[in-house]
């Protein structure tokens, strides 16, 4: 027949209203445009104005109105009713829920608080959730970072006050060679899609470090397939051939890092390794001018990266000939490393050469006045375009903070930190170690905690441990084990719990932590702790309080299910007193708000706080009448001060004569004001302190103006970390806070003030030659952790996850697709199908995070392949390293933070004949929600 | 059988550049998204919460690996929609007239009122292009979001097709690839866009950018390598060497 064409509607209506607000489909927080039709989610895409994604939104953010509508949603407060794991509950009032939940925590917290342990999992409240938890008066509160990236974040606060995503990004507009480490895709998402796509469009070049060719590593002109666990002995051959070279920004060190400080280096001294300092606690430097010791910070000074100091018969050195004489040492030459990393000794010379030839050869300069703390007028902006990238690849590992260290060095050596075309803070970052709370855990029965849980130590006096010399806290952070954990070890709160190790707790209670499942090392055994009885018959872990919005994998290991909303059901703020949403350009924050309101007996996790804080009692959530005081969690953001003109959002405060910005009183219409703007706040960084944000003088001016700082803080970069040196004198036996003798050698070999690389733990207690395979996970572009299964659209893209072996392993142990293996670590076995990918580091296998899913969890179909077929690698991974005969519980994690050592995992394979279901097989849990529908034609009809 | 236009007023398509896209499904699912709620029917899913969800989708991303003759394998992403042909086969096959293509803008569309689900424009079709819809029983596939590129009630920047608006490596481009001025054309010509599976004389509108060659700073011929980055020449080996050149170097800044 003839060309016909049907009359086509060019310009259908597209929606009723768009309700701007935040994503939470994974940790990136994008703003999105929900549209809406007849008051229900129809369509949902990114917010063009909107500083985090511009416009733009990811796989997870679109397929949100699946999320919102998952059949696998709680509906209403549960009481368990059946043993602990089965799944079986009676669906409650909320009278009743809080009820038992004041029930059992107001004993607990007029005699023992710290029998409480709160922890909070993927929280975005933490600022909220942590001053409830301090207000309650236990020092058992942390949020997930301990098994997330804590390395990378307190590597990099320690050593230039802040690391990469919520900290800072590549400067994507000015670098022209991108660095790329290991990274879980979330960390962030959308703005490295983003950063990637420029530089790709200008030509410029990316370099991707990873075992795995995936995603970014797939489109990064030149990969570096490196072993696992070495990333940071790489990292300091490349600083061994830039040293060597020359290549190195002198005029940069001197200025603003402590390369210039000057070290007490008299082995016999108490002091051997600290820093010289003036009678004001300045550290000290030569002066090139004057040729005499000065403060580092006095104007005028011309600080010296190469004279030494001689007094009393000390000899004091720059930091920069300590840094000089490390990593000049050959056994960091390419030649001596290129074996263990699995990277030839020609490449890494190439990649330092590459590096060297950017940052020194292609330099940028912006003609931008700016005036430096010392005073000094600078005429011009001057870069090293090249930058960095890496978050949990390079961190989980047990040398995961030094190898983070490292590579922070290696940027401040390069001079590329806050200069064009590298690395830039985002406000209230850059903030130094010494600008952040220290950790607190006195208890007071009755009372509020001393002070906040967490922060950063500077030395054995702020070390969280009680009387006796033990740990304060049950999951032990802030102790001898790992001095500077500043996230805590959410991993290790269940076993400890159970091992009554510091000590027994009475109330587990959590938020968003799937710890049945996969945030849990060593799955079975946790499964196990959660559901053990003493000898009384009692559940050896008294009591479990979870706060969910879904039928995850450890609702059923609670007593007490407190169902939270889902991402558009409810209010949040995305705060600068948290993890804020800010770009380098601009101090940001943002909120969440109910674009729809929940179809269910459901409430906002953090409302239900605020009501269980009043009922508690507790200061901060009561009246001088005793009454409530935040009706709920909108209440709250918008009335609770932190500091006097501070509060959770620094959007739209109450001036003198109008709306404000940062500091300033309550405003009553402030969510309106949000609401009306997108659900976002910003302001802009002035053009004189868009760099050099540590020591320029507009740049912090504009900080004090807005509230991130009281007064000016500029500060230098710690090369060397005197706090670090403070634990290893401990070691050796100065001070009064000693070490006990079993960690003394550990914490003199790993407490190291320069970077240093060492095998993973494991490396060291299995036999290599047996376990000679690295195994990883990653998580999906797709898919946020356990989240995405119960997702109809997502779970199509990634429903399954074989386990990826490289050709050398295919082809010497004979497999052909289709077929399976059974895998081996020193702590367990799991049977899994297998698939070949070339693109892979020859001694590593992996699979992708999470997929796996028990039967009866989301509600699934117990037939589902995520519950079949779908592992999880967690089985293989224990909480503990193997014994070593000393009875001593050594945790699997980094000796300075205690970050969990996911991807220190060596195992064996060998083929096996294939079996019906992946290995271990758990039994079914019973659903409290039922299965979702066997269709699904999704139209919101008007 | 079904007409062709002779010719179109524009060729209205997309440019996706395969050295930048991801991999992420970003496009796969804003484009799911925008489709079950607007043109034709819904884009169902069968058994999504069980052992064989499958849904319909109009955008697909494939992973490819390939092993160079020398160097590491590498990962193309390569992300699959209609190419919205000039001698689309697809079109050509249908029995009934759904299947046509636009004479302003070349876009192909079905018209969902006049499919009956018999399947052989996807039989047609050499690049697998669409999908047959199983609730609603016709036939599926991009239609370039006709609905959204001249929508009014759409700000004027949002007028492009959903995958578009939505990727987060700006790895796809839409314009008129039959204005040899327009960006799109612009970047085929700079870039050495390529025609998928031109042997099959179907005309794709839809252009690819291909991956830019990779592992540069492997070893290869000396020769080439020192044009990027001559190798770093040392100013010391040993530390005390190194001090020497610090002090002689802070004198000269």
């Amino acid at each position: 027949m003839g060309h016909v064409q049907p009359e086509l509607n060019l310009s259908p209506k597209v929606s009723d209203e768009v309700r701007k607000t935040t994503c939470y489909m994974c940790a990136c927080r994008c703003g999105i445009n929900v549209h809406m039709k007849g008051g229900k989610v129809a369509y949902i895409e990114g917010n063009r104005d909107h500083p985090v994604n511009q416009g733009v939104l990811c796989a997870k953010g679109s397929a949100g109105i699946m999320q919102h509508n998952a059949p696998s949603r709680l509906r209403a407060p549960l009481k368990r009713v059946g043993p602990r794991g089965s799944g079986e509950f009676e669906e409650i009032s909320w009278e009743e829920a809080l009820g038992i939940a004041k029930g059992w925590l107001e004993p607990l917290r007029a005699e023992a608080p710290e029998k409480l342990a709160f922890f909070t999992g993927r929280d975005q409240s933490q600022s909220f959730t942590s001053f409830w938890a301090q207000n309650f008066g236990t020092p058992n509160y942390a949020a997930h970072g301990g098994f997330c990236s804590v390395n990378m974040a307190a590597a990099g606060i320690y050593t230039m006050g802040g690391a990469f995503w919520e900290f800072g990004q590549p400067d994507w507009d000015h670098t022209k060679l991108f660095m790329l480490f290991g990274v879980a895709e979330d960390h962030d998402s959308n703005p490295i899609k983003m950063g990637l796509g420029k530089i790709k469009a200008r030509g410029a070049k990316v370099i991707g470090v990873n075992p795995i060719r995936t995603g970014y590593n797939a489109i990064a002109d030149d990969w570096v397939g490196i072993t696992p666990g070495t990333d940071g002995l790489f990292i300091l051959a490349l600083v061994h051939e830039l040293l060597k070279a020359g290549k190195i920004d002198l005029d940069y060190l001197a200025r603003f890092t402590n390369a210039p400080v000057l070290v007490n280096g008299d082995p016999k001294s108490p002091e051997h390794g600290l820093f010289l300092k003036d009678d004001d606690g300045k550290p000290l430097v030569m002066d090139r001018v004057t040729g005499k010791l000065t403060a580092f910070d006095k104007p005028g000074v011309k600080p010296d990266l190469a004279a030494s100091y001689r007094h009393a018969g000390i000899t004091h050195k720059p930091v920069m000939h300590l840094l000089a004489e490390r990593y000049l040492d050959p056994q960091y030459a390419p030649e001596n490393v290129a074996d263990t990393c699995g990277v030839s000794a020609e490449r890494i010379k190439r990649i330092a050469a590459e590096i060297a030839r950017v940052a020194f050869e292609e330099a940028i300069e912006i003609d931008q006045e700016w005036t430096d703390f010392r005073g000094e007028k600078h005429a011009k902006m001057v870069g090293r375009p090249v930058s960095f990238h890496a978050m949990r690849g390079i961190s989980a590992h047990s040398n995961g903070f030094q190898t983070c260290r490292a590579l922070h060095v290696l940027q401040i050596l390069l001079g590329s930190v806050e200069t064009p075309g590298g690395f830039r803070f985002k406000p209230p970052y850059p903030k130094p170690a010494t600008a952040h709370p220290k950790p607190h855990c006195k208890v007071t029965p009755g009372k509020p905690l001393d002070g906040p849980h967490l922060g950063f130590v500077h030395g054995p006096d702020d070390l969280c441990l009680k009387d006796d010399g033990t740990p304060a806290r049950i999951d032990k952070a802030f102790t001898w084990e790992n001095p500077m954990s500043a996230h805590g070890l959410m991993h290790m709160v269940i076993s400890n719990a159970y091992a009554g190790d510091p000590y027994k707790i009475d109330t587990l209670f959590m938020y968003m932590a799937n710890m049945s499942w996969n945030s849990s090392m060593n799955t079975t055994g946790v499964m196990k702790m959660l559901t053990d009885t003493d000898e009384n018959g009692d559940y050896v872990i008294p009591r479990i309080i979870y706060s969910d919005a879904y039928s995850s994998e450890m609702v059923a290991y609670a007593d007490l299910i407190l169902p939270d909303t889902t991402y558009l059901e409810r209010h949040d703020c995305i705060s600068l007193l948290d993890r804020p949403i800010c770009e380098a350009d601009a101090a940001a924050d943002a909120i969440r708000w109910p674009v729809v309101e929940p179809d269910r007996d459901v409430r906002g996790f953090q409302s239900v706080l605020c009501e269980l804080g009043a009922k508690l009692n507790l200061p901060g959530f009561v009246n001088e009448d005793g009454s409530q005081k935040y009706a709920d969690y909108a209440d709250y953001i918008t009335h609770h001060q932190r500091r006097p003109g501070i509060g959770p959002l620094a959007g739209f405060r109450m001036g003198e004569t109008g709306l404000t910005e940062g500091r300033g009183d309550v405003n009553e219409g402030q969510l309106d004001s949000y609401i009306a703007n997108g659900g976002f706040w910003s302001s802009h960084v002035p053009d004189q302190g868009l760099y050099y944000k540590p020591w320029n003088k507009a740049y912090q001016d504009w900080a004090v103006e807005i509230g991130l700082y009281d007064a000016p803080a500029p500060y230098i970069f710690q090369l060397y970390v005197e706090p670090m040196r403070k634990f290893q004198l401990a070691a050796e036996g100065h001070g009064d806070r000693q070490p006990p003798d079993h960690l003394r050698d550990r914490i003199k070999h790993t407490l190291d003030p320069l970077p240093i690389w060492y095998a993973p733990f494991e490396d060291g207690r299995v036999d290599t030659e047996e376990f000679n395979i690295h195994a990883l996970t990653q998580r999906p572009m797709a898919m946020y952790h356990s989240w995405g299964t119960q997702n109809a659209w997502l779970r199509q893209i990634h429903g399954h996850n074989p386990m990826y072996l490289p050709t050398k392993l295919w082809e010497q142990h004979g497999f052909k697709t289709g077929e399976w293996a059974k895998v081996t670590s020193a702590h367990g076995e799991i049977t899994v199908p297998v698939a070949h990918m070339a693109a892979l580091n020859e001694n590593t296998i992996w699979t992708w995070n999470a997929i796996g899913k028990r039967k009866g969890a989301w509600a699934l179909d117990k037939d589902a392949p995520e519950a079949t077929k779908g592992f999880l690698l967690n089985h293989l991974i224990h909480e503990l390293l193997p014994p070593k005969g000393d009875g001593l519980r050594w945790a699997n994690s980094d000796p300075i933070t205690g970050q969990a050592a996911w991807f220190d995992l060596r195992v064996k394979i060998e083929k096996v004949d294939a079996v019906a279901e992946a290995h271990p097989v758990q039994p079914p849990i019973k659903s409290p929600v039922g299965q979702g529908p066997d269709e699904l034609r999704w139209k919101v009809e008007t | 059988m079904t007409m062709l236009p002779e010719k179109t007023e524009r060729k209205m398509g997309l440019v996706i550049d395969l050295d930048t896209c991801v991999g992420c499904h970003a496009c796969v699912i804003s484009c799911k998204g925008w489709n079950t709620e607007n043109y034709g029917a819904p884009l169902s899913d069968q058994d999504p919460y069980g052992a064989n969800p499958s849904g319909t989708f109009l955008n697909r991303i494939h992973s490819y690996e390939v092993q160079p003759e020398s160097g590491p394998a590498q990962l193309i992403h390569f992300p699959k929609s209609c190419l919205h042909c000039e001698d689309a086969p697809c079109v050509t096959v249908c029995p009934t007239g759904a299947s046509y293509k636009r004479v302003e803008d070349g876009i192909v569309l079905v018209n969902e009122k006049d499919c009956i689900g018999c399947g052989l424009c996807a039989w047609a079709c050499p690049y697998g292009a669409r999908e047959l819809d199983q609730a609603e029983g016709v036939m599926k596939k991009c239609t370039l979001c006709v609905d959204r590129i001249y929508n009014d009630n759409l700000p004027e920047e949002d007028r492009v097709p959903a995958c578009v608006r939505t990727c987060p490596s700006n790895a796809r481009h839409f314009g008129d690839l039959g204005d040899p001025d327009s960006e799109v054309s612009q970047l085929v010509a700079e870039r050495g866009g390529m025609d998928l599976m031109p042997e099959q004389g179907t005309k794709p509108v839809n252009k690819y950018l291909p991956p830019r060659p990779k592992d540069r700073l492997n070893e290869s011929p000396r020769e080439e390598i020192d044009i990027l980055a001559p190798l770093l020449a040392p100013v010391a080996e040993e530390p005390k060497g190194f001090l020497g050149w610090l002090d002689k170097t802070l004198e000269k800044i």
